[in-house]
């Protein structure tokens, strides 16, 4: 597979604790590190509709040490926070941050190279244990949600409408 | 910021609906000594009916009904291939890793895709500006 036009997204498990994602941008490096790093912006693509599930809020304090929150949610009191602080920020280069939520969160590292204007993209999420790994099972893909809603349907009639 | 496992307490709850029709099927289906048996014996290799019929020492026709109670369940998964019916363990609780390789694709390239538009947009802007400047 060539580099050039290949909007393909690659998912590895790089070892046991390792799961690497690599995806080529069609725009400059400072401007993708722009939407990693801007709120407004990061919260266009974090979530996308088919995630089935919208971002409400997002803070990040971009520098070394600062902290981050997002939480995704219909409202507030169902919201479910993610939050971390950076361990590494290098403009247009790259990031490193920690993810507080849970003991079984890793560490980020993203990447940031410029490919003749385009940006050549790799994420890396470090896992404390092969066992986290595993179970961080990259979210609830958009697939499921629509796998579930359809069991809902078909149970509908069974589980809620019970006498 | 994780590879979000979003909405865990809406998920959950869908789970747990989920999971109260078919509660019965499954305490049913483990209920039985012999079709734990046959659960342990498939986590080691898949087997045909036969096969399994020899190891628990009863007929083809019991066999075939402790394995068609597991199916139900959703524990174990039946593929008929000439004479010959394989059983192996359902998928649930057991993802290979092609699978769980496939699930994080395509959550990041839903992502990725709308990063993409972002990152298209503002490159199109910025190159507007650039050349209204000169």
């Amino acid at each position: 597979m060539g580099e050039g036009n290949d909007k393909s997204t690659r998912v590895e498990r790089a070892s046991e604790r390792e799961v690497v994602v690599t995806r080529t941008f069609n725009g400059p490096v400072r401007i993708v590190f722009e939407a990693w790093t801007t709120p407004e912006l990061f919260m266009r693509w974090w979530a996308p509709k088919s995630l089935g599930v919208p971002m409400i809020t997002c803070e990040m304090d971009v520098r070394v040490g600062g902290g981050y929150r997002v939480a995704f949610g219909h409202d507030e009191a169902s919201a479910t926070s993610f939050f971390g602080k950076y361990l590494e920020v290098v403009p247009n280069e790259r990031l490193v941050w920690t993810n507080e939520e849970s003991e079984d969160a890793g560490v980020t590292t993203v990447t940031f190279e410029d490919k003749g204007g385009k940006t050549l993209l790799v994420m890396r999420e470090l896992y404390p244990s092969k066992a986290a790994a595993d179970e961080a099972s990259g979210g609830m893909a958009p697939e499921q949600f629509a796998q579930l809603d359809e069991l809902l349907e078909e149970l509908g009639a069974g589980v809620g409408g019970k006498p | 910021m994780a590879l979000a496992r979003v909405n865990v307490r809406a998920i959950v709850n869908r789970m747990v609906q989920y999971a109260t029709a078919r509660l019965d099927a499954s305490f049913g289906a483990l209920s039985d000594a012999t079709r734990r048996g046959v659960l342990e014996q498939l986590e080691r290799a898949d087997a045909s009916i036969s096969q399994l019929a020899d190891v628990f020492e009863m007929t083809l026709t019991g066999m075939k009904k402790h394995v068609g109670i597991l199916e139900a369940a959703g524990l174990v998964i039946t593929e008929k291939v000439g004479r010959v019916r394989t059983c192996r363990l359902g998928r649930r609780g057991l993802e290979d890793e092609a699978a769980w390789i496939e699930r994080r694709r395509r959550l990041w390239e839903a992502r990725f895709d709308a990063l993409d538009e972002v990152v298209e947009e503002l490159t199109r802007k910025e190159k507007a500006r650039g050349r209204r400047k000169r």
